[in-house]
């Protein structure tokens, strides 16, 4: 294997509703800041991957017109994943491996504000079975925090620390959405969203872009100053029908943790991809991430979660903390899929 | 360095204008089993599974692929879905080669779909969106005006693409999986179809198919201890360009020249015209074919209808072009950059029955999509590249 390493990242703030710009308006200035903070020249970044799906727009291919953004002309070396942006970076990942490229221009964008992106999202549920009744995103995810209360994994309480803890990290991170001091108490007085879980366990709708760019080791030497190195990464996928799984598990997290080499070396951040306060609990159980790992610094994706986008925030953000020097070895997380059905961890360590 | 890779399975479904004896998930569960038994593989050997289709509102549905999981097997595994408009299904099987060419797995299962009878794909191409004017009608309107152009330019014959589609549906008859099959079809039922969009007659337009199309790609060890022939892969190529912009020639896409060029030179091609025995390509509308001719450096520029003409691309000629019937004879969109694909391979491997080129020993796929602005491609052959 190439060693590959994030030599920028660069994103929009992450807002709740971006209506004076369109997705190519919104991907123009990150691209630009992130091919700049590269030091690669635009036009020698071998190849361009971007991850999107067409129900945030409301209109087919709308991926096609991303290709704006980026300048794709002389013609480039392109492809497109309808998956998170996480997973297109781990396709120029790939690419880089096969050795055809030696580096890769990742983005991913979204506005979710455009529609009900709730009950947009029943319709990623199995069309003949599932979505006829009508589960939305919340509910769904209502149902596994459900699962895990009665079996006494986590309580009430235990959810609403993590929100609080992660909007109070987000105070710190000038480009999240919600953010604030919470008091566990306080919201733990407030009522039911869908039952067991409140508006604080919850994401906020968030529009935004992500771009990130990689390279292979002698590029990312010579471009850049501190390369933060891809170590391993990994993604699995669990069974779609909530009724044949176990919702309060994520074996797909644990392979894909454990084949990414997650406990092979002492991990000092984790930015996981959690839109719900009890799946950070999941996660870090999968994971088997010890208190001494400091989870989400960004405030994750309780404090901003644009859709499709959040999980390559997730590595953007633990290579920032890299590269700032707030730790060494860091763990980041995408997710996808109802319940947290699809999962990818990416091992990243500075020099 | 990559490693050398190769298909050594492939399935097809029966293309249909309604496969509604199948959900989605039977659908893929049929081209990925023939795969699997044409590679004499079970579900628990694939490592990996990568999955493409064209625009999800083609079925209504957000993101297929994860309720496809159990279908695929891919439960406990890594699953990629692709989407690049058109050319979607060969990109989709460039990404599976490029796992096994980079050496993470040894049997990727890749597979592509469309069941367009489940939605409305015109309704799904003609959505307007606010401050940006609405997509004429359907793909046709759009590409109609680009072959008026290479008409314009080219003097080529006025019933050049009459005989592509003749071809093509006589090409088809011979192909069991094919959709559209006209038994009597002759030049004139083609020439007294209705004409859709001037010069596109209905029959010289594509359907609108179900169907799906699978691969395995397995490594050097697989392709080598696999009891059928494999179909090695020379070498692979993707790129793209924006949908407008005042310096883009929209009939003959520098993109598609560019991906072709780069192809050649990465599978030690000097001479395309001689040294490949046959290519399968992505023609919706039967013109196209004159125009891939010299998109892909078969033919000089504006004379690609010749070949056409002269009987180059029929099966008996020296170039012989889809073979399958084309997309002209089975449209499942999602799926119709593999199907070319996967004939690429079948006709290295010797395995397309009627439709197979004697001798056939190096062949390219092709795919196109949005408005002639993605393009993936790939040449295979019985030898792996030295």
């Amino acid at each position: 294997m190439r060693d590959v390493a994030v030599v920028s990242y660069a994103q929009t703030p992450f807002v709740r509703s971006e209506r004076a710009r369109n997705e190519v308006e919104m991907l123009m200035p990150v691209i630009d800041e992130v091919v700049e903070k590269s030091g690669i020249e635009r036009r020698k970044i071998g190849f361009t991957c971007s991850g999107s799906t067409d129900y945030l727009a409301g209109q087919s291919f709308s991926f096609v017109m991303a290709v704006d953004a980026v300048g794709a002309w002389p013609p480039i070396c392109e492809s497109h994943v309808e998956m998170d942006g996480a997973w297109a970076l781990y396709e120029a990942w790939v690419k880089i491996q096969c050795g055809e490229v030696d580096s890769a221009l990742v983005f991913s964008f979204g506005r979710s504000s455009m529609g009900e992106t709730a009950e947009t999202m029943t319709l990623q549920t199995d069309p003949y079975t599932l979505a006829p009744l009508g589960p939305d995103a919340i509910s769904m995810a209502a149902l596994q925090a459900r699962a895990g209360l009665d079996r006494g994994l986590w309580s009430e309480r235990e959810m609403a620390e993590v929100a609080v803890r992660s909007r109070r990290d987000a105070l710190r991170n000038p480009e999240a959405q919600l953010k604030g001091e919470f008091d566990v108490d306080e919201i733990l007085a407030e009522p039911y969203l869908v039952s067991p879980l409140r508006k604080h366990d919850c994401p906020p709708v968030s529009d935004g872009a992500a771009a990130a760019v990689i390279a292979a080791a002698d590029v990312a030497r010579q471009a850049c100053e501190k390369p933060v190195w891809i170590r391993g990464i990994e993604h699995r996928l669990d069974s779609h029908q909530p009724g044949s799984r176990d919702l309060t598990l994520s074996p797909s997290t644990k392979a894909a943790g454990e084949a990414a080499g997650a406990s092979s070396g002492r991990l000092d951040i984790a930015e996981l991809h959690a839109p719900f306060s009890h799946q950070e609990i999941i996660l870090k159980q999968a994971l088997g991430l010890s208190d001494s790992v400091k989870i989400n610094p960004s405030g994750g994706a309780l404090a901003a979660n644009p859709i499709l986008t959040a999980g390559l925030a997730r590595i953007g953000e633990a290579s920032r903390q890299i590269v700032a020097g707030n730790g060494r070895r860091a763990l980041a997380h995408a997710t996808s899929g109802p319940c947290l059905q699809q999962n990818l961890v990416c091992i990243l360590e500075g020099d | 360095m990559a490693e050398h890779a190769a298909v050594i399975g492939i399935g097809q479904t029966k293309y249909d204008a309604k496969r509604i004896d199948v959900s989605q998930f039977g659908l893929i569960r049929e081209a990925a089993t023939r795969a699997l038994e044409d590679a004499e593989l079970g579900w628990k050997d694939i490592d990996a599974v990568v999955i493409g289709k064209a625009p999800d509102m083609f079925e209504g549905t957000m993101m297929p692929e994860l309720f496809l999981a159990e279908a695929l097997g891919c439960v406990g595994k890594p699953m990629l879905r692709v989407h690049t408009a058109g050319s979607v299904g060969g990109s989709t099987a460039i990404v599976a080669a490029s796992l096994v060419q980079a050496g993470i797995h040894q049997r990727v299962l890749t597979v592509s779909y469309e069941k367009q009878s489940e939605s409305n794909a015109m309704w799904a191409l003609s959505i307007k969106m606010p401050f940006a004017p609405t997509m004429v009608a359907g793909a046709g309107g759009f590409f109609a005006p680009l072959i008026r152009g290479y008409i314009q330019r080219s003097g080529a014959p006025d019933d050049t693409g009459i005989r592509v589609a003749l071809k093509d549906r006589l090409n088809a008859l011979k192909n069991p999986y094919a959709h559209l099959k006209l038994p009597d079809v002759d030049f004139d039922m083609i020439a007294n179809s209705p004409m859709l969009w001037d010069p596109i007659r209905y029959l010289e337009t594509c359907p609108s198919s179900d169907g799906a199309c699978a691969m395995v790609i397995g490594d050097e060890k697989q392709a080598r201890r696999a009891a059928k022939p494999a179909a090695w892969i020379h070498a692979t190529n993707m790129k793209t360009e924006p949908t407008m912009f005042a310096g883009r020639d929209q009939v003959m896409p520098r993109a598609g020249l560019e991906c072709s060029a780069e192809l050649y030179k990465k599978a030690g091609i000097s001479d395309p015209r001689s040294e490949i025995d046959c290519a399968e390509i992505y023609v919706p509308f039967s013109w196209f074919e004159a125009m891939w001719m010299e998109n892909l450096h078969f033919a000089p520029l504006n004379e690609g209808w010749k070949m056409t003409y002269e009987g180059a691309t029929a099966l008996g000629g020296d170039l012989p072009v889809n073979m399958s019937g084309g997309v002209l004879s089975s449209n499942a969109i999602g799926a119709s950059g593999m199907i070319r694909f996967a004939e690429a391979a079948m006709q290295v491997r010797g395995q397309a029955g009627e439709h197979q080129v004697d001798g056939a020993r190096r062949s390219l796929g092709h795919a196109y999509g949005g408005g002639s602005q993605y393009f993936s491609m790939w040449i295979v052959g019985d030898q792996p590249l030295a």
